[in-house]
């Protein structure tokens, strides 16, 4: 049996709506192991989005805790969650977010730019270029790599992100509802792509709200009202 | 790397922040030019203000002036820090020209020590004379060998025929000047004489001969005009230190002068200088205060040439402290204009703040970009506001020029003000400081809204809904 890689432990969540709390995440558990491909699914306003962004560390618990390997993300200080956030999770968001101003090819490699200094990445350049273009080609995005990203479409956008979210070699693959912007032939295009890496040993956890995407994946995972039912 | 990438291209390719660069280029331009237009003319005055006077004065408050100077003038000679001394008898008198006449100040040198001391000969508007440099070298032996002072400069023997002495007027005094801020003075100078009437002070301050004749006076010929760019200009007539003491009064034993002006050897401070000079006149004062006359020696000051010329000077440096309260207040338009259009960026960037976050970049990072952002606006915004400066000024006079021909329109009226060409130089020390002024300006405007950018919740950003 593969080794769990993120573990989520009595989470708490709540935002202050107005002069309303609503409580999001409540005292939610969850594994996820090595190699899997996990979808969170609930309805919209269920907590999902909350969750994928507190095991990517973009977010805080109020309470709780989540394990990456074994390693409390509670206990890390601000330079190494952004660390974490850089080297060990990759972000797919639903509207790709990517910078206007870098063209396909900078947007690729931008985490691998992030991670080093001036100096750092005049010695990385080259091979960061490589390996960016090389999974550009890989999602057949070869003949793109100078443009900008308002000069794609919308499901070769989302091949940017992706290969963005893979460029540091992540050992998870964060998507938010990747394919919620696209149209059905187009997400599945994505979802194949998910599979691929899948297979290939990527661990991914996809948040979706629609049930016939989350089939896709290995492992569903349903929340409701801040936990998970199933 | 990033950081500056996406500086530049935030730059680039954000319309809003040609804004930012426009405001910086243009307080750059402005600083620049009006910089150099005031503080030239500030500095050439105070240069020529400089030069005319030597280097310290020791004057006295009284036209009656103050005795025993030539015993103090050889005591002066023996200094180390003291390259020449020239005695000056100032006072006024009334000038009588074919044109007209004045009430002006008459100034007595001899102008052999005082062109050593102040390079009197430079300000001669008709060059036509003996090298003041080759009557003194002829008078004297060395360096400071100017004993007597002798009556020797040839620019006060006229080159008419006449047997009258020459006198030196200021450029104003006889000539009128054209819109274009040249005098008419006549391509060689013309036969003028002049009548000049003073009242003979005693040396116990009273007028000499009281009760029958209470004048003296004396007639000229015009032998040069001297154009200094001071008041000297329009207030001043330079007659020999001899007539000059005569038409005073202060001939009589024992001989008085009103001023002597000093150059100080070549890297003598001149404060320290001046306090050298202090301490060595309240010395001879006290050693020969039992002579007769003595008493002159209170109304007798030492100071340095900016302080002797202060109610002049004063003037200018008002007008220089004035600039700077204004450029002041400039600088902070611009920080607030920056401030403004950096905060309009981070909120429309604020997508992009999410995205950097997400892929691991820290607060610093994002708060770097926005700085970097804001530091290459400051650069090339004065690199273009220096560059438009710097092509405005070289034209400044053909622009003035040419608005004066269709507009007639002039910075400064030539007719009033003693000024000629505006002018034109940058100092590059100056720029430097505008530049990092500029710089420095930006990123006080940019910190504010880069520190809020690096405070931004990612979540926020980058979701369309939260939950």
């Amino acid at each position: 049996m593969s080794k769990s890689i993120i573990k989520a432990a009595g989470l708490f969540k709540s935002y202050k709506m107005g002069a309303t709390s609503v409580d999001v995440l409540r005292g939610l558990e969850l594994t996820i192991k090595k190699g899997e491909f996990v979808a969170i699914i609930g309805s919209s306003g269920s907590g999902k989005s909350t969750l994928l962004h507190i095991l990517g560390s973009l977010d805080r618990p109020d309470s709780g805790d989540v394990f990456f390997d074994d390693e409390n993300l509670n206990g890390f200080s601000s330079r190494r969650l952004n660390k974490f956030r850089n080297k060990e999770v990759g972000f797919v968001f639903q509207f790709y977010h990517l910078l206007d101003e870098l063209d396909v090819l900078e947007n690729v490699y931008l985490p691998s730019m992030v991670s080093r200094s001036i100096i750092g990445w005049f010695g990385f350049k080259t091979q960061a270029r490589q390996r960016a273009a090389g999974l550009l080609e890989r999602f057949g995005l070869a003949d793109r790599l100078t443009h900008k990203p308002y000069q794609l479409s919308g499901g070769e956008r989302q091949r940017v992100a992706i290969a963005r979210a893979l460029m540091n070699e992540p050992q998870v693959l964060l998507a938010d509802e990747p394919t919620g912007n696209l149209d059905w032939q187009t997400g599945n295009d994505i979802l194949n792509v998910f599979t691929e890496l899948n297979k290939a040993g990527q661990t991914i956890i996809m948040v979706t709200h629609d049930q016939r995407i989350a089939q896709k994946a290995g492992r569903v995972i349903t929340l409701v009202d801040g936990r998970i039912t199933d | 790397m990033y950081k500056i990438i996406l500086a530049f291209r935030y730059l680039l390719k954000r319309r809003i922040s040609y804004f930012a660069l426009f405001a910086v280029a243009l307080c750059v331009f402005v600083v620049l030019v009006v910089m150099t237009v005031l503080s030239s003319l500030t500095a050439d005055f105070k240069e020529k203000t400089h030069r005319i006077t030597g280097d310290c004065v020791i004057s006295s408050r009284s036209l009656a002036g103050f005795p025993y100077y030539e015993d103090f003038l050889k005591t002066l000679e023996k200094q180390d820090i003291v390259e020449a001394v020239s005695p000056v008898i100032k006072s006024y008198a009334i000038v009588k020209t074919p044109q007209n006449e004045q009430t002006l100040k008459i100034v007595g040198i001899d102008p052999c020590s005082h062109n050593r001391t102040t390079g009197f000969s430079d300000f001669l508007y008709y060059k036509n004379f003996t090298p003041l440099e080759k009557v003194a070298d002829f008078n004297s032996d060395g360096k400071k060998t100017l004993t007597g002072y002798p009556d020797a400069g040839s620019i006060f023997t006229p080159a008419s025929d006449t047997n009258m002495p020459a006198v030196i007027a200021g450029i104003a005094v006889m000539f009128d000047r054209n819109s274009g801020g040249k005098y008419n003075a006549p391509i060689s100078l013309p036969t003028t004489e002049i009548t000049i009437t003073s009242f003979p002070i005693t040396a116990k301050g009273t007028l000499e001969r009281a009760g029958t004749s209470v004048v003296a006076s004396k007639t000229f010929v015009l032998g040069n005009v001297v154009q200094t760019g001071c008041s000297a200009d329009w207030e001043n007539i330079y007659l020999s230190f001899n007539d000059a003491q005569n038409l005073c009064g202060l001939a009589g034993e024992p001989k008085r002068a009103n001023a002597i002006h000093i150059k100080f050897s070549k890297g003598v401070d001149i404060n320290k200088g001046c306090a050298k000079i202090d301490s060595l006149w309240r010395e001879f004062a006290g050693q020969n205060k039992d002579l007769a006359y003595s008493n002159l020696f209170k109304n007798v000051s030492v100071q340095n040439w900016r302080d002797y010329n202060r109610t002049t000077i004063a003037v200018a440096e008002t007008q220089q402290a004035l600039m700077i309260i204004v450029f002041a207040m400039i600088g902070v338009i611009t920080v607030f204009i920056v401030f403004v259009v950096f905060y309009m960026i981070v909120c429309h960037k604020s997508r992009d703040i999410g995205i950097l976050k997400s892929v691991g970049a820290s607060n610093g990072d994002l708060m770097a970009v926005f700085m970097v952002f804001a530091f290459l606006t400051g650069l090339l915004g004065s690199a273009i506001g220096s560059l438009a400066g710097w092509r405005f000024l070289v034209h400044i006079n053909q622009i003035e020029g040419w608005l004066f021909r269709h507009f007639n329109f002039q910075l400064w009226d030539r007719t009033i003000y003693a000024i000629g060409d505006i002018p034109n130089k940058i100092d590059l020390s100056v720029l430097a400081i505008i530049i990092l002024s500029a710089i420095a300006a930006c990123l006080l405007g940019a910190f504010i809204p880069s520190r809020q950018a690096a405070k931004t919740d990612a979540v926020k950003t980058l979701q369309v809904n939260r939950l």
